[in-house]
């Protein structure tokens, strides 16, 4: 099931990253390598460091030591191009969607591709109507966000972000807000861009989607990656006491 | 006692009225387009713009929000002259409405602006958009609409006190009062009719201002 | 030519500030005490009184101050009542306040969830003591700041005053510009005079909308 190819420079290199907001220390020292093709799935309870991490990966969040690479680009804050530059390499999706209220579902997708890569309109509109296409909502194409269920919202997010062709995608626990029988639509979706090779960096509590579909999983705890392996043994045999106890009080 | 009130010679005078409400109105529209432009340049200052910029915009608003218009306006068409700078009326009036609605704009733009939803601003950066872009394309438009219904009353604010406008012999509405009372003694008819006129026109700006928003001005409905 | 000094100019714009204040002030709590009827007319469950009321509110918010002014100096002639610039100004102000600031209480009421409504109605008060327990004390914590706030607008309005002849500031910056013949100079000591009235109120309604704002 693994697409990783082991000898291509890391895709994401972190190194010591530690991050506090004011006196609390969130990330407490993270050492962290992604190869292309890998998806890794990032559990832990809540507060243990999870989306911040994810959100330092592209800039969101700022972090004080260590270092990150993607691409092999370290990160720079002061240099807003290089950041923008990042960030036409790493794709989000949040868990609250986040599609622009005014836009067009076809304009959300091709908003950025427009301005950023200041490709033509045809260009956009026909890669959009792919995009859309591939995500299962073709006939959406002029619908604005409001008119659509929460799942089809999350998968226009996710074709949104797959316009800016990424190398790297970060789901930051995006079933989380979606009702029960809405999750499944988006998880198909996420599965396939995993099965074509893209680097995936989920934050999630779907934990038989996490074993089913990452060629690696890493529990966080209190700001460190707490244990760390294939899904298999993870989840049928986990060393620490702290994933033995996280994963018991799922059930 | 009988009180008798002459409204037919101060209507047969309706072509002075009605140059009276194409004043009124061109005013209004001219001033309404720059104040908000102004507006929403300020605003941006205030909220993304360079630091240095903001206590000089902050100053201006404050200046023009706590002092009376026609302060504003006697200045610009009194006041200035004696510095050199001398404007007609009609200019004046324009400039004192831009610059009026300007500072008022600023301050409900502002307000539509802090409204913005991070996770707006936070995508719009994952997809590596500059914050230029993301003003204009993520942060303004909706900030717009949300902000609607006050800009609209602000215009409609800054197109009464355009009456005062008169006063330096700009030929609005009011003057255009002034004018036919001064020549038929109907002062009080006059201004009832005057008023009256006004009054369509508020009612009428605000519908056509409300529909306008809807229509145009947002790149997408809302309900 | 006689030369005008700064102080000149200053001081007797000062005296005429006075009248600016005194008329705001009279057409603040005179515009306040007949906002208060209104608003207790329009919270009935009478529909005419409402839209009575709504139309008083149209009228005034959707036309000049200055028409208002215009109206109730020529108007109160034509009825025969002594006029002067005072009386038209004081009487005119007063109801232009009335209007607006009805409206701002009646958003402040309306404001107020139903829930409380019903909460008194259960508990079997009448309908003016459910307005004076439950409703006013809560919506008057509310209202606190934009009636404040108003009173700046009601500051500013007193400056048209000077077109129907009377004195307050901005009427004697003209006459005083008349005199000096230094617009600029007595123009912007005007404008600086009316800010130093307004700032500090403008300030202060800022200051309370945050107190009440945390308080909620």
């Amino acid at each position: 099931m693994s697409n990783a190819n082991l000898f291509a420079p890391a895709a994401v290199a972190i190194s010591g990253l530690r991050k506090s907001f004011g006196i609390n220390e969130v990330l407490k020292g993270i050492d962290l390598n992604v190869q292309p093709g890998e998806v890794i799935a990032i559990i832990g309870k809540s507060g243990s460091g999870k989306s911040t991490l994810l959100r330092c990966i592209n800039g969101l969040e700022t972090f004080q030591h260590g270092r990150l690479t993607v691409q092999g680009h370290a990160l720079d804050y002061s240099d807003p191009s290089a950041m923008r530059a990042l960030r036409q390499q790493v794709g989000m999706i949040f868990q609250s969607f986040n599609l622009f209220p005014h836009l067009t579902v076809g304009k959300n997708i091709q908003l950025a591709p427009g301005l950023v890569k200041q490709l033509s309109v045809t260009e956009t509109e026909t890669k959009a109507r792919q995009l859309l296409a591939r995500v299962g909502l073709a006939e959406k194409y002029d619908a604005f966000p409001d008119q659509l269920s929460g799942g089809q919202q999350q998968r226009v997010a996710i074709a949104r972000a797959l316009a800016m062709s990424p190398g790297i995608l970060l789901c930051d626990e995006i079933t989380s807000a979606l009702d029960p029988e809405l999750v499944g639509e988006v998880l198909a979706v996420v599965e396939s861009l995993a099965k074509e090779g893209m680097t995936l960096l989920m934050v999630t509590h779907e934990m038989n989607f996490a074993r089913k579909v990452s060629n690696r999983v890493i529990f966080m705890h209190q700001g460190l990656v707490h244990e760390q392996g294939t899904p298999d043994v993870l989840f049928t045999n986990p060393q620490t006491p702290e994933l033995q106890q996280f994963l018991s009080s799922l059930h | 006692m009988a009180i008798e009130l002459d409204f037919a010679a101060v209507l047969t005078e309706w072509p002075l009225l009605v140059k009276g409400v194409a004043w009124t109105l061109g005013l209004t529209a001219v001033s309404a387009v720059l104040g908000v432009l102004l507006g929403i340049g300020c605003a941006w200052v205030r909220t993304q713009g360079a630091s240095w910029c903001r206590p000089g915009v902050a100053a201006y608003v404050e200046l023009i929000r706590n002092t009376p218009f026609i302060v504003q306006l006697f200045f610009l068409f009194f006041g200035l002259p004696a510095m050199g700078v001398r404007l007609s009326p009609e200019w004046s009036s324009v400039l004192a409405m831009v610059i009026n609605l300007g500072a008022y704009s600023a301050e409900i733009v502002r307000a539509g602006i802090q409204s913005t939803p991070s996770g707006q601003i936070e995508a719009a950066m994952s997809l590596a958009l500059t914050r230029m872009q993301t003003f204009i394309w993520v942060i303004l438009p909706p900030a717009l609409q949300r902000v609607w219904p006050a800009l609209v009353s602000q215009i409609i604010i800054v197109m009464l006190g355009s009456a005062v406008c008169g006063q330096i012999s700009t030929e609005e509405l009011s003057y255009a009062a002034n004018l036919i009372q001064s020549r038929n003694f109907r002062a009080f008819e006059a201004f009832i009719v005057a008023t009256a006129i006004y009054l369509t026109l508020s009612i009428a700006t605000r519908a056509s201002l409300d529909w306008l928003g809807q229509r145009f001005l947002f790149g997408g409905r809302r309900g | 030519m006689v030369e005008f000094s700064l102080w000149d100019i200053v001081s007797n714009l000062l005296l005429a500030a006075r009248w600016t204040i005194v008329l705001s002030l009279i057409a603040f709590v005179g515009g306040g005490f007949v906002g208060v009827a209104l608003l207790i007319a329009r919270t009935t469950h009478s529909r005419s009184l409402q839209y009575a009321v709504a139309l008083y509110v149209q009228v005034f918010q959707g036309t000049p101050l200055l028409m208002q002014l215009f109206l109730a100096y020529f108007g109160m002639a034509i009825l025969g009542v002594e006029t002067s610039a005072w009386t038209a100004a004081a009487v005119s102000l007063t109801l232009y306040s009335s209007a607006f600031l009805t409206e701002i209480w009646h958003g402040c009421v309306k404001s107020i969830g139903k829930g409380q409504w019903e909460a008194a109605q259960s508990l079997a008060l009448n309908f003016g003591e459910q307005l004076r327990y439950i409703i006013f004390p809560q919506a008057a914590r509310i209202a606190v700041a934009p009636t404040v706030g108003f009173l700046v607008q009601v500051v500013k309005g007193t400056a048209l005053a000077s077109v129907i002849g009377f004195v307050e500031l901005t009427k004697a910056g003209t006459m005083i510009t008349n005199a000096t013949f230094k617009p600029f100079v007595v123009y912007s000591c005007v404008a600086v005079m009316y800010f130093l009235i307004c700032y500090p109120i403008s300030l202060y309604a800022r200051s309370l909308e945050g107190k009440f704002h945390v308080q909620r």
